[in-house]
């Protein structure tokens, strides 16, 4: 393979590490918290589709939409059950609890689908392209994919009301209450919407790499933090720059470093990031006060 | 007794007891024949869940910053151990001059990793931190996984990659494997054994008892409630958190080093980022506070699973939500009140008044 063609795997990988990165941006952003059990959510999303594609025999859209059904409701779920207690509390048992919920999920599909990983049948047709360089269908709808997400999400947070509601409850969620912005609601929704966009994320995960384990959204979903700090954790565009940097760095160092040691290069990255710019490329510096 | 310790030294003296009271009932059952070999079997690996649990402790309760790589230390640690260990085996053939030797090096190789990886990651605060030591953790498995170091008469051959180490020439004859990539370690000599986990956890409370009660622990914790406050009060805030990091990862290695003289064979991959979680669910439900309770949480929540066997599918499910149910509790205003209300000491005191009236 080429440079090119090894640069172009990078840039769809990058695709589904900036759809991940968009939901823990977006929360984190809002509710101010790492939610560590978004890798996770990835994986029931992928386990959905794995169903309704092959238990169920359904069409891939329906696969997809019941996967984004399923990861929304469990989005909001979570929040409720799990985060929403919490909300004043130290960060400290916030993450604690993510981390409680990341396993939780984690040994729910253990107990049902067992830890074997499971051939996920990739949703993207074999077409035969006739172009220079190596690329796969899967590529192709991934980088499509992931751009008509972009445009629309940026359109939903800078157009519409709801939008700009989850705006000013990320840049003050007092003030944003005595406006009348219904905070609990608001939060609610951008679990919503990253959850759905998880699993839209892991339904091309999965065709990218065909298998699902349980442990299928823990390393995507570390990687995709990763991303969303190196764009600037809270910034839309930054996450979505910095999946695709991440993918192409990580899909390039496959190729000419060392396959074993690409995710030790990843982690390394983003140590540097936070040790040279710890506000990563679009994040707004926040001051401590007393 | 007519002197009246003070809280502080009662209170350790609990700690200490509880600790040797638990050893002494463990070597009664077994020089009595009562314990079966699966209960002598627990012992060590508990021995070591609980140096894990201690150590993490200091950082988690009394620093208040979640690390999610102690596994990482724990792995360098075990490897430092085995390979002096395997090296020195023919040379000092006494397991008791060795074995120290090795718990010593292990600890304190584990203890400038900690120093080293702490400078840039005691910068960070809070989901930071967390996301960069579990990113060393995973980086220092990584790297283990991947290492070869090997020797035949031509000299030494170290490599990070599989390709290079079954491409060189060895001279078959002469070879000698120490690190073989994903499988890792074989033949470090069987030197642990319960008294010595034990004197180890002795040395480590000792150790970290006083720790908390000095200057430095006292330092560590303002540094925990309010960092603010405690550098207006002119601590070095960095200092006092780096203390707590390179004793934690000191101990890491240490209990690295008896893990890794229980085992035939050593691979890097058993130190994941799994192994840090569930150190992490001992001194979580030890409550974050007292090396009394990480200890017993760390005891019970390790043997209870392998005790009732149809349990041990569930384990880790019921860990999570253990650690789910904890930290939703510990923060429901109406739960802390019933906590009060419930608490021994007040319990106590209320008879106590009762009876004077």
């Amino acid at each position: 393979m080429s440079f090119l063609s090894y640069f172009i795997t990078g840039v769809s990988l990058g695709g589904i590490y900036a759809l991940i990165a968009l939901g823990y941006t977006m929360v984190y952003g809002i509710a101010k918290m790492l939610n560590f059990a978004h890798g996770d959510v990835i994986m029931i999303g992928g386990y959905i589709a794995f169903v309704a594609l092959s238990s169920m025999h359904t069409s891939v859209f329906t696969a997809t939409v019941m996967s984004i059904v399923v990861c929304i409701l469990l989005g909001v779920l979570i929040e409720k059950i799990a985060y929403r207690p919490l909300r004043d509390a130290s960060p400290l048992a916030i993450l604690i609890t993510a981390i409680g919920v990341s396993y939780f999920l984690q040994n729910v599909a253990l107990l049902i689908f067992g830890s074997a990983a499971k051939s996920f049948t990739s949703v993207v047709p074999k077409i035969k392209l006739n172009l220079p360089v190596n690329i796969t269908g899967e590529t192709i709808v991934t980088i499509i994919v992931t751009i008509i997400i972009a445009v629309l999400l940026t359109l939903f947070v800078n157009r519409t009301k709801s939008g700009k509601a989850m705006l000013a409850v990320s840049e003050d969620r007092g003030a944003a209450q005595l406006m009348g912005i219904n905070v609990n609601n608001t939060i609610s929704l951008t679990f919503a919407i990253g959850s759905g966009l998880a699993a839209v994320a892991s339904i091309l995960l999965c065709s990218t790499y065909p298998q699902i384990s349980p442990y299928t959204g823990a390393m995507p979903g570390i990687k995709a933090f990763t991303a969303a700090v190196f764009g600037g954790i809270g910034s839309i565009p930054g996450a979505m720059v910095g999946g695709i940097v991440l993918g192409i760095i990580e899909s390039l160092s496959k190729a000419y470093i060392s396959s074993q040691l690409s995710d030790a290069i990843v982690f390394a990255v983003l140590i540097l990031i936070l040790l040279i710019k710890p506000t990563g490329l679009f994040g707004k510096k926040i001051n401590e006060k007393v | 007794m007519t002197k009246k310790l003070s809280y502080a030294t009662r209170d350790k003296l609990i700690t200490y007891s509880v600790v040797i009271i638990a050893f002494l009932i463990a070597q009664l059952l077994i020089v009595t024949g009562v314990a079966s070999n699966k209960f002598t079997g627990l012992l060590i690996p508990i021995s070591i869940n609980i140096l894990l649990a201690m150590s993490l402790n200091l950082v988690v309760g009394m620093s208040g910053e979640l690390s999610l790589g102690h596994a990482g230390f724990m792995c360098i640690g075990a490897y430092a151990g085995s390979l002096f260990s395997v090296l020195t085996q023919n040379i000092i053939t006494a397991p008791y001059i060795r074995f120290p030797l090795a718990i010593i090096l292990g600890g304190i190789i584990a203890a400038i990793l900690g120093f080293l990886i702490g400078i840039p990651v005691l910068k960070l605060r809070g989901d930071y931190l967390a996301i960069v030591t579990l990113a060393f953790g995973e980086i220092i498995k990584n790297i283990f996984n991947n290492m070869y170091l090997a020797t035949d008469k031509n000299g030494i051959f170290f490599s990070m990659t599989a390709e290079k180490y079954t491409k060189y020439a060895f001279d078959l004859e002469t070879k000698t494997d120490y690190i073989k990539g994903a499988q890792g370690i074989t033949g470090t000599p069987q030197d642990v054994n319960f008294t010595i986990c034990f004197v180890v956890i002795l040395i480590a409370l000792f150790v970290l008892l006083n720790l908390i009660d000095s200057k430095t622990g006292r330092n560590i914790m303002a540094a925990r409630d309010n960092r603010i406050a405690a550098e207006a009060m002119g601590i070095n805030v960095t200092k006092a958190k780096m203390t707590a990091f390179v004793i934690s990862a000191f101990f890491a290695g240490v209990a690295g080093v008896l893990y890794s003289h229980n085992l035939k064979t050593l691979v890097a991959t058993k130190f994941d980022y799994n192994l840090s979680i569930l150190i992490l669910v001992f001194v979580v439900l030890g409550g974050m506070n007292k090396m009394r309770n990480v200890i017993i949480s760390a005891t019970i929540l390790y043997a209870l699973p392998e005790a009732l066997r149809f349990l041990s599918d569930y384990r880790m499910l019921l860990y999570a939500v253990v650690l789910i149910v904890m930290m939703i509790l510990n923060n429901n205003k109406g739960f802390i009140a019933l906590k009060k209300k419930l608490s021994p000491k007040r319990l106590l005191k209320a008879k106590r008044e009762g009876v004077a009236k």
